[in-house]
């Protein structure tokens, strides 16, 4: 395993390198394994390196401890906004997830229905190219349309146009309250009927997420305490005619719940394939119903499907053509090689893809094979 | 301001290109007449004029890819317009390039309100998006101060923002799929109604690529459930460091204001003599609103006004009533057209860390002294994207050029204390040559790349962005390819 301890010495590793490179952060998301080379790890290249509480601005180098960044900003009570998933518990994976490894593989939770992904949430970053060489885009300020934005072109790349070695994040306060609709044995078209109801209104709902083994439909809002209880309510309201509406408002239960969604341990320690489909939320009952799968779960309203499947199977010939893209999360080595992670893309957008890669890693070292 | 010489093998073969395109299109779709052109000889940045060879104005995607391949066939240069009111000169076009206009490209083509979308053509003005959403209580979140002409085109190119991003984000996080044509013809789809990319996220770089890497001519993007209500609060302070202090207060509290708006005393007197909008007079005046319903307004109008007082305002005005709010904005939306009224003037878009507003506006009253020339800045503060406004006087020779120098002087310092050269209008031909205040060598050459990739002839706008210098390699190119 190499860990360079700098960026300067990462460059140099990646300039000298004669083979390719498989890239991790903290090893939590497994996705280094489906790459050939030797393994290299980011997570000797760390530190805050800037914190603005009052320009609600964090600038921390890539192999940064998450939780090292969530406790800092808990001190001046604010956090991450997109709520990144751990996945540990899903992957059966250990090591501790790294703020690098969440930009690379843009991971958001539940909240991304309301605020956006994590790569909104990049103002900036700095990476080491494929040829050794370290470039900067974007910056740590709110606004910036200066030049092109790699930042979002390098948010969710998996290391195979870089490696990440720093990012600049917009972070925003804690809420104060919230609190969860609960609404009980809605099918699954119901459900995402409810949720589309409840984001379509003006109550700002900061989670949407549907299980139909507990046949839970779950609503979150946050904020103030006097206007989260106020929205519950007018929310409620909304949704009786789809169930009879219970409001859980105790923090611990609402976060319980919430971390639950997150972190997709609902499938943890079960066995099968997991795979994670990104849909039009109207779309996604009949999907669901098509794959066969064992196990459902519906978050982003909708829009977000986990689904654990027998190991082996093939999702994507199951499923046929469709608007979005599935990746297969957890599954067997042969497998993953076998079905791909990623869904192959159109023929065109595949080769912009691929030329893509080769300007920014013209020797195929970095990652190679992970994203086509 | 440089251009490259036009291409003499493109101008004379004008007639060929022209009876090519005239063959591709409907009737009327290509303007050739040199009275004609000069419509398109320019955009807001109004200083620098150039008729192009040609414009065309399809009405379908198919015609947008037929008008791609001829001029790659030919080696034309192409400029994409959306409304021309960028502010930066991102439709400037050169003698020998086509424009490529999108005003024809009006339609909406799906409201989903189920899935929060609508699917519009790339034409159509921002304004009017909301406008096919409202009555059924939505809307289309960035609001660019041009929003009544400008065109959807030209916010994707140039990722623009608006008063009330610092809540709903710019135009990259509320844009969802495009379908774009590439400099050879080439139709593609990417992204759509579903949230995220399957692969490397294009969308996010092409979402501000200046038109240089693909006409986009249908856009999937996100509409949201319009609020209850919202009131604005005019706060005024005797310094622009209070002032200052008091937005970070409010932020750090966990207030997210939809829009901070800030204003200094040059631009507040020339507001109040044009507008009458009843300010205070005194050095920043800041304009917060907030959303909800009437409770949750008065919520979080009660946190904000709280914090205003510990900073001792000389005035502090919370809108009572639809009128009052409309008068608290009339001033913030007549700036622009106040500073007018007492000369030219010249908008700029750098943005700071919003720590260092008050050294910042310090910095440039000084400067203002040494130029001799009057600045005034209304801002949004929330997110330290600036607006000084420098007046100058067209008619008087140097002037432009003098201003033009403040100008930069004002972006350099914008970038040494940490920020950026455009938050929101896009670099065009106005920023271009100092891009290198902010971008080593080497982040220049990984963005050409980028358009090496999509556009690799270096066809589709290309004077714009790069110093003209750091890519004279590559568009030297173009030539030898036709």
């Amino acid at each position: 395993m190499i860990r360079p301890n700098s960026e300067e010495e990462l460059a140099g590793i990646v300039a000298g390198a004669k083979g390719p490179l498989s890239i991790q952060g903290g090893g939590t998301r497994g996705f280094a394994d489906n790459a050939a080379g030797e393994r290299l790890t980011t997570s000797g290249i760390t530190g805050i390196t800037l914190y603005e509480p009052g320009a609600l601005t964090l600038v921390a180098r890539a192999g940064t401890q998450l939780e090292e960044i969530r406790e800092r900003l808990a001190k001046d009570n604010q956090r991450l906004p997109f709520e990144p998933m751990d996945h540990r518990a899903l992957l059966g994976t250990e090591g501790e997830p790294t703020i690098g490894g969440v930009v690379a593989a843009n991971i958001s939770g539940p909240r991304r229905v309301m605020v956006g992904a994590a790569r909104d949430y990049v103002l900036g970053l700095r990476f080491v190219d494929g040829r050794g060489t370290v470039i900067r885009n974007g910056g740590r300020v709110m606004k910036n349309v200066t030049g092109y934005d790699l930042v979002k072109l390098l948010s969710g790349s998996y290391g195979t146009l870089g490696i990440l070695t720093e990012v600049s994040l917009k972070v925003l306060p804690k809420v104060a309250a919230s609190a969860t609709i609960v609404l009980k044995g809605l099918s699954d078209a119901q459900a995402v009927a409810a949720m589309a109801a409840a984001l379509g209104s003006p109550f700002e709902v900061s989670g949407a997420s549907h299980n139909p083994g507990t046949g839970e439909t779950l609503l979150r809002l946050e904020g103030f305490e006097e206007s989260v209880r106020y929205r519950s309510e007018r929310l409620a309201e909304l949704l009786k005619p789809f169930a009879p509406p219970r409001i859980e408002a105790k923090p611990d239960a609402v976060a319980k719940l919430w971390a639950a969604i997150r972190d997709v341990t609902a499938f943890a320690g079960k066995e099968g394939d997991v795979w994670r489909l990104s849909v039009k939320p109207s779309d996604a009952p009949a999907l669901v119903a098509r794959a066969g799968a064992k196990q459902a779960l519906y978050d982003w309203g909708g829009g977000l499907v986990w689904l654990r499947t027998d190991a082996g199977s093939n999702l994507r010939a199951r499923l046929g053509a469709f608007a979005g893209h599935a990746t297969l999360i957890r599954a067997s080595a042969e497998t993953r090689a076998h079905l791909g992670v990623f869904q192959p893309e159109p023929a065109p957008l595949a080769r912009l893809s691929a030329g893509l890669r080769a300007q920014f890693d013209p020797r195929g070292i970095l990652n190679p094979g992970m994203m086509g | 301001m440089e251009m490259p010489k036009p291409n003499p093998d493109v101008l004379s073969k004008k007639d060929r290109i022209v009876s090519r395109l005239q063959d591709a299109l409907q009737n009327g779709a290509v303007i050739h007449d040199e009275a004609e052109t000069r419509a398109y000889e320019c955009d807001a940045l109004s200083a620098y004029r150039c008729p192009p060879l040609c414009a065309v104005l399809p009405s379908s995607t198919e015609e947008v890819s037929a008008i791609l391949r001829i001029c790659h066939e030919e080696g034309v240069p192409v400029v994409p317009r959306g409304s021309g009111t960028s502010l930066a000169g991102g439709a400037l076009p050169t003698a020998d390039a086509v424009i490529l206009g999108v005003a024809r490209l009006n339609s909406v083509l799906e409201t989903d309100y189920p899935n929060r979308f609508i699917r519009v053509q790339s034409g159509r003005t921002n304004l009017s998006v909301t406008g096919a959403v409202e009555t059924d209580g939505f809307f289309y979140a960035p609001d660019p101060s041009s929003q009544l002409a400008c065109a959807i085109a030209g916010n994707i190119g140039m990722n623009s923002g608006g008063a009330h991003c610092l809540k709903y984000g710019v135009t990259t996080n509320n844009l969802l799929g495009v379908t774009m044509v590439m400099m050879d013809g080439t139709i593609i789809e990417v992204g759509g109604a579903h949230m995220d990319a399957g692969g490397l996220d294009l969308l996010g770089v092409i979402c501000g690529s200046e038109g240089q890497l693909g006409v986009v001519t249908e856009a999937t993007l996100r509409i949201l459930p319009k609020p209850e209500g919202a009131r604005p609060v005019l706060i005024g302070y005797d310094s622009n460091e209070v002032a200052g202090e008091c937005v970070s207060d409010i932020i750090k509290a966990g207030v997210l204001p939809v829009a901070i708006e800030f204003m200094d005393r040059p631009c507040i007197e020339a507001t109040e003599a044009f507008a009458k909008a009843g300010y205070p007079m005194c050095e920043s005046l800041l304009i917060i609103e907030v959303e909800g319903s009437p409770a949750e307004i008065d919520e979080q109008l009660a946190m904000i006004k709280e914090i205003a007082q510990r900073h001792n305002p000389v005035e502090l005005r919370e809108a009572q009533d639809a009128d009052e709010a409309a008068r608290i904005w009339l001033g913030r939306k007549s700036a622009f057209g106040a500073m007018g009224q007492i000369n030219d003037y010249m908008c700029l878009d750098g943005t700071i860390p919003v720590s260092e507003l008050p050294y910042v506006l310090r910095r440039i009253g000084e400067m203002s002294k040494e130029y001799g020339l009057g600045v005034g800045n209304v801002f949004h503060a929330g997110d330290g994207n600036m607006h000084p406004l420098i007046l100058y006087n067209a008619n008087k020779p140097g002037d432009l050029e003098l201003c033009e120098a403040f100008g930069a002087d004002i972006l350099k310092l914008c970038v040494e204390v940490g920020g950026c050269l455009t938050g929101e209008h896009g670099v065009g031909i106005e920023k271009r040559d100092l891009m290198t205040v902010q971008f080593s060598p080497e982040d220049l050459e990984a963005q050409m790349r980028v358009k090496d990739v999509f556009d690799p002839g270096w066809l589709l706008n290309p004077a714009k962005v790069f110093p003209l210098a750091t890519s004279e390699a590559r568009r030297a190119q173009t030539g030898e390819a036709a």
